[in-house]
Parts: structure tokens; sequence; C-alpha cells
């Protein structure tokens, strides 16, 4: 017996370390960012890299503003540096640049918020009361249905982004919130059609059967007694069409320019006076970041269930 | 409460009948058996009743009006499953308050409250009322389901094999409780089941059914001693009944190819006369085969016992003479040794006669 509690001691202790490992190299491109966005500007592009240095702010403040260089014949006396406001003053420090306005991010990340959300409710919505047609009512040709809903996932959306440039250009679409949260909508669809028919049919058609029987239309059966029991299935494919969304870059980057565009299409455009500025695109990065995880977060305890729901058996 | 009636019901699943012109008048408060194997359309004729299944011809009518188009909701029917369906997301309470709260009824709560407790009562379920249901053992999750069917005071209890997913002890406890549950709430069951004890034991009347079709209608004791076919004579009994096939001799029966050579009763004869047959089914059921160890009068033949199964409250033996086997019951303290030889003495009074043909009752 003491051997075999040894042995069970050693595998613990292995699978400790092999997970300790496998954390801190998901973990570290992560923490590099994090790192980058808080160094001061100079030591950004520093060969090899300090890993430890004074934190600054300055990356985010020039994330969030637009600046022009101070010409070298026009630099800030000493009694201006010491008038400026204090994000002024760290901006100058860093980069010799005054801030000119308020810059895109917060209009971005709004249209990123809003498209995403949109196009993830709607998503949610169309998917879950097609997927629960499929999965109750005999449809004609519903094998057929499916596998066509599936195929719209087969070819990679790259491929049609120049159709649908052209297709939006041609109706008026381009660079509009509605063209994106159509477009996003259009991709996810599929997906959360087959995963909620996945979760809805593994719930028993006696619970709608009941309610029916109890007193209830079949939308209240539906609403009452089929979502609550769906909802970590709801939960499990927003947060897949919400990241797949918050994150898609071709699309955005074709068909936004203003308007629309999102923060994955606007963020590569970080130029400082300096050439291309890594710290605001790290700051830039951590805040794009910040969304998703709060959302997979909130919906992490639905979430955990969701995605092995199929293999284990209530 | 109310009475059911279904005239010409038939339903087909893919051009399979499933229910072929069915025509069954359930009484007011009768407890209404519908017993058959898997597959016989049992279910499908209840899920027809409550409007789950929409049949192709004949109509549903309950307490006189005709519910072909009346929505699920509105009939007014309580169905328990076979499986327990009770909503997984809500406790106990509000499993029971739900159908109660549906907009067909707006009941107000403290009314609410009132029938919860008192169904619980009945139920003896009070002290689970805030568990969650998923928590449940299955005999008390039966018992909620059944609670929430009856805790609306419905027209008529549509019941699917409610027990059968239950031990045999807490079945046969649950038994004697809806037995009871009839007999305090004096409304209309109608309840499906394919295992005979549960209709013998609790039906008024009972449908036996077989392939979409009724086989016969009647109290237990209808089906039991007098069964319409042989389907319904093998169906009902345990031990199952001995089915021998005769041929009809100068008023004799010589069953089993002249193996056995019976006489059976003057009115017996008179309706094998008057169906005019003189190939029969002759059946038995074991406890009507009388065993002793000596030959008795008539109808008694010597028979070696090649096989004894002990009940403990009786004795199952299966006896052989040539390559005919039949099942007798005997009272456990007989003494009667395996490859012994006894005699069989079939009681013809209790005896059955089926047409080989039809396989309908003769007498």
């Amino acid at each position: 017996m003491p051997q075999i509690e040894e042995r069970k001691g050693i595998g613990r202790t292995v699978a400790i370390v092999l997970l300790v490992v496998f954390t801190v190299i998901y973990l570290f491109p992560l923490f590099y960012v994090v790192n980058t966005s808080f160094r001061p500007w100079a030591q950004i592009k520093e060969y090899p890299p300090k890993l430890m240095f004074e934190p600054s702010i300055g990356s985010y403040i020039r994330i969030f503003t637009a600046r022009t260089g101070f010409p070298p014949n026009d630099q800030p006396t000493q009694a201006e540096v010491e008038e400026m406001e204090w994000y002024e003053r760290i901006v100058y420090k860093g980069t010799n640049e005054q801030i000119v306005r308020m810059g895109d991010l917060p209009k971005r990340y709004m249209n990123s918020l809003v498209i995403v959300l949109l196009s993830t409710g709607i998503t949610i919505i169309l998917g879950t009361l097609a997927a629960y047609g499929f999965s109750r009512f005999k449809v004609k040709g519903k094998d057929d249905w499916l596998f066509f809903i599936l195929s719209t996932r087969m070819i990679p959306p790259v491929v049609v982004v120049i159709p649908v440039f052209l297709l939006y250009r041609n109706i008026g679409l381009n660079d509009t919130h509605i063209g994106l949260i159509l477009l996003y909508t259009a991709f996810n669809v599929s997906f959360a059609v087959w995963v909620m028919k996945g979760f809805l049919d593994e719930i028993p058609i006696e619970y709608e059967e009941a309610a029916m029987v109890d007193g209830y239309s079949r939308f209240e059966a539906f609403r009452k007694i089929v979502l609550p029991q769906a909802v970590t299935g709801i939960a499990a494919t927003a947060v897949f069409c919400f990241i797949f969304a918050w994150n898609e870059y071709a699309f955005a980057f074709l068909l936004t320019r203003n308007t629309a565009q999102t923060v994955p299409a606007w963020l590569p455009y970080q130029m400082g006076v300096l050439g291309y500025d890594w710290g605001a695109a790290a700051a830039g990065s951590v805040l794009f970041l910040i969304p998703a995880m709060v959302f997979t977060i909130l919906l992490r305890k639905h979430l955990v269930r969701g995605i092995s729901f199929g293999a284990v058996r209530k | 409460m109310a009475n059911i009636k279904l005239e010409s019901l038939t339903k087909r699943f893919d051009d399979v009948p499933a229910l072929d012109s069915i025509n069954i008048e359930v009484q007011d408060k009768e407890f209404f058996v519908l017993l058959g194997p898997t597959g016989a359309g049992k279910t499908t004729m209840l899920r027809c009743v409550s409007g789950l299944e929409k049949p192709e011809e004949g109509t549903i009518r309950i307490d006189g009006e005709d519910v072909g188009e009346v929505s699920i909701a509105a009939r007014d029917v309580a169905f328990v499953f076979q499986y327990y369906t009770l909503y997984p997301h809500m406790t106990v309470r509000e499993n029971l308050e739900f159908p109660l709260r549906s907009r067909l009824r707006r009941y107000e709560q403290a009314k609410i409250d009132r029938r919860v407790e008192e169904v619980a009562e009945i139920l003896h379920i009070t002290r689970l009322l805030d568990r969650k249901s998923v928590h449940l053992s299955g005999g008390e999750m039966q018992r909620v389901g059944i609670g929430r069917a009856i805790v609306r005071q419905p027209k008529v209890f549509l019941m699917d094999e409610p027990l059968s997913n239950l031990d045999a002890k807490l079945r046969e406890e649950m038994r004697a409780e809806l037995a009871r549950l009839h007999y305090q709430l004096g409304s209309t069951f109608f309840y499906v089941t394919h295992d005979q004890t549960e209709a013998m034991t609790m039906g008024d009347r009972i449908a036996v059914m077989h392939e979409g079709t009724i086989k016969q209608i009647g109290t237990p004791q209808d089906i039991y001693y007098k069964p319409a076919d042989t389907f319904v004579a093998k169906f009902v009994g345990s031990p199952p009944i001995n089915l021998i096939e005769g041929t009809l001799k100068d008023g004799n029966l010589s069953l089993s190819g002249g193996q056995m050579i019976c006489c059976p009763t003057e009115e017996q004869l008179k309706a094998l006369e008057s169906a005019g047959k003189d190939k029969v089914i002759f059946g038995i059921r074991p406890e009507d085969i009388l065993i002793t160890q000596e030959e008795g009068d008539s109808n008694s033949f010597p028979m070696n016992v090649y096989f004894n199964q002990s009940m403990g409250a009786e004795d199952i033996l299966n006896l052989k003479s040539d390559d005919l086997i039949l099942q007798a019951t005997v009272a456990p303290n007989l003494d009667i040794q395996v490859g012994q030889t006894v005699y069989a003495n079939f009681q013809m009074d209790y005896a059955h006669l089926f047409d080989v043909d039809t396989t309908k009752r003769i007498g």
C-alpha cells in the first residue's frame, strides 16, 4: 500500500509540474504584452529586454490620443513644460510629442462592442430558434438543410472577402455597423445552429410535453422549460461567437475605414514619430483583451459544463 | 371529472398503423387500464387523448366534447410520464406550482399554496417541498410527478407506465398508493401498462391491446377467466396458460396427436358444435391442472416432472410427456421430486377452447 501511495504522490507531482510548465508557456505572450504596455518609451525596443523597470502609463496615454511631434525649432520652454497637464508631460518626455486631440480608440472600441454584442445576440436568438425547430419538429429534408447550414462554414471566410467587398460596395454596406453585424451573424449562425441543436437534443422532449399538458403553449414551454435548461449551451455558444467576432480581422480591415471600424482593424495603425509604436500597440492589445476575458469569466461556470456536455451523461 | 370516448381512432407512423380503428369508452371515475406488450400502441393512444399526437382518423370525446381541435393545454388532462419529467431547474414546490401558474388558470398565490400543501400531504412529500427536484430518488420523483398531475384537479388522468422505472418493492407500494389515490380523488384514470399485475390489481376494467387493435375489454375477471383469444389468454396470467392443439372426435377432445383424450363439458361441446369446428386450441391455466400421485377419475394423465421452480408460496412444475410440456402450479408442501411421474388432472370447467384459425374464443 505505501508503495501505491508513493507512486500516486509522484504522479501528482509530475502532473503539477507539467501543468505549471504549460501554464507558463501559454501565459508568457500575454505577460509579455502586458509587460511591454507598461514599459517606458525608451526601453520598449531595448535589446535584450529588461523585465524589471519603472512602469509607465505612457503607452496607454498614447493609444488614447492623437499627437504631433514638436518641431526641432519650437521646443516647449521649461515654463511651458511645467504648465502642461500630467499626461501631456508624460508624452512629451517620452516621445517629444504634443497631444492634439482625443484619439480614435474609444470610438473604435464602442464600434467593436456594439457590433460584436449585437451580432452575438442575434446569432444566439436565430441559432437557438432554428436549432429548436430542427431538434423538435419534422422538417422536410432536415438532414439536407443541416448540411447546407454547415456547408456555409466550409470555405474559409477570407476566400469570400473580395466578393463580399464588391457586394457591400454595391449595396452601400461598406463601413457600416449593420454590414459587419450581418456578416458576423451569417458566419456564426451556422455554428450556433449546430451546437445548440446538440444541446437541445439532449433535453428530453417529455419536459415540454409535460408543460404543454400542464396548460402552457409550446412557446411558453420553450421559454420556461427549455431555455433555462439550455443556458449552459447558450453560454458556451455565445462565448465562441463573441470571441470569433471580437477577434475577426480580415473583413473588418477590408470593409471598414472609419465609421464602423473595429479595434482589430484599427490597432495596427499605431505609428509614432519614431516609427511603429509597439508600446501603444501593446497597450491597445491589453485593453482589447479585457472584454473577451470578462465575458468568458462571467460565463465560465456554464462554459466548463457546456464544453464537456456531450461527453458526460446527466 | 369526465368520461373519455374514442371512436374509430386511427393513427399511422409512416404508413405503419399504430392504432387501427380503436373504439373505447372510459366511464366517469373509472380506473381503466390499457394493457399490452411493447409496441402495441398503448402510449400512442394515450398521447392522442392528451393531444400530444394527432390521430389521422376518428374522434376523441372528453366529457362529451370533441377535442380534435382543442389545444393540448385546454384539454385539461393530466399526464404522468414513464420517465420522471420533473423540471430539473425547479424545486419540488415550483414543480407542483407550475401547472397552477398557467395562464389558463390564474390562481391567487394563497390558493396555489393551499393546493400544493394539500397534494404534498396526500402524497407524503411535504418534507421534500424545498428540495431541488434533481436530488430526489426515483420513487420520490414519481410521487412528485403524480403530485403535479393531481394538483390542478384535471378532468382525467392519463398515466403512461408511471411505475415501470421503479424497483419491484417500490412498485408494489406505489400500486397500492395509486389505487388509494383513485379511490380518494374519485376521478377518471386512464392507465397504460405492460405489467399484468398492475392491470389486474388496479383496473376496474382492462383493455388488452396488440399491434394497434383492441383484443378484449372487460373486468380483470373477464379477462382472466374468459380471454377473448389466445393472445389475451397468453398475455395475462403468470406462469402463462398452457395451449395445446386438439381435435374433436366423437364428443371427446384428442390433444397433442391423441396423447390425451379428455371429455369437454356439455357447455363446451355445445359451443364447439355451434362453432362447427373440430380443430381447436385447448387452453388450461397452470392452476387449473390438479396434480395427484394417483390417477384421477377422468381427464387424468400421467406426466413426468422434469423441472420444479419453487416460488415460495407455490411451486411451478414443468411436466413432460413425450414432446408435450405443460406447467402446473401446486402447493409447495406436496413433496414432488424431479423425475417422478404424477397425474395431471385437467379441471375441464376452467378450460378454454379457441378457434385454431382465428384464435378467437369458442368456449
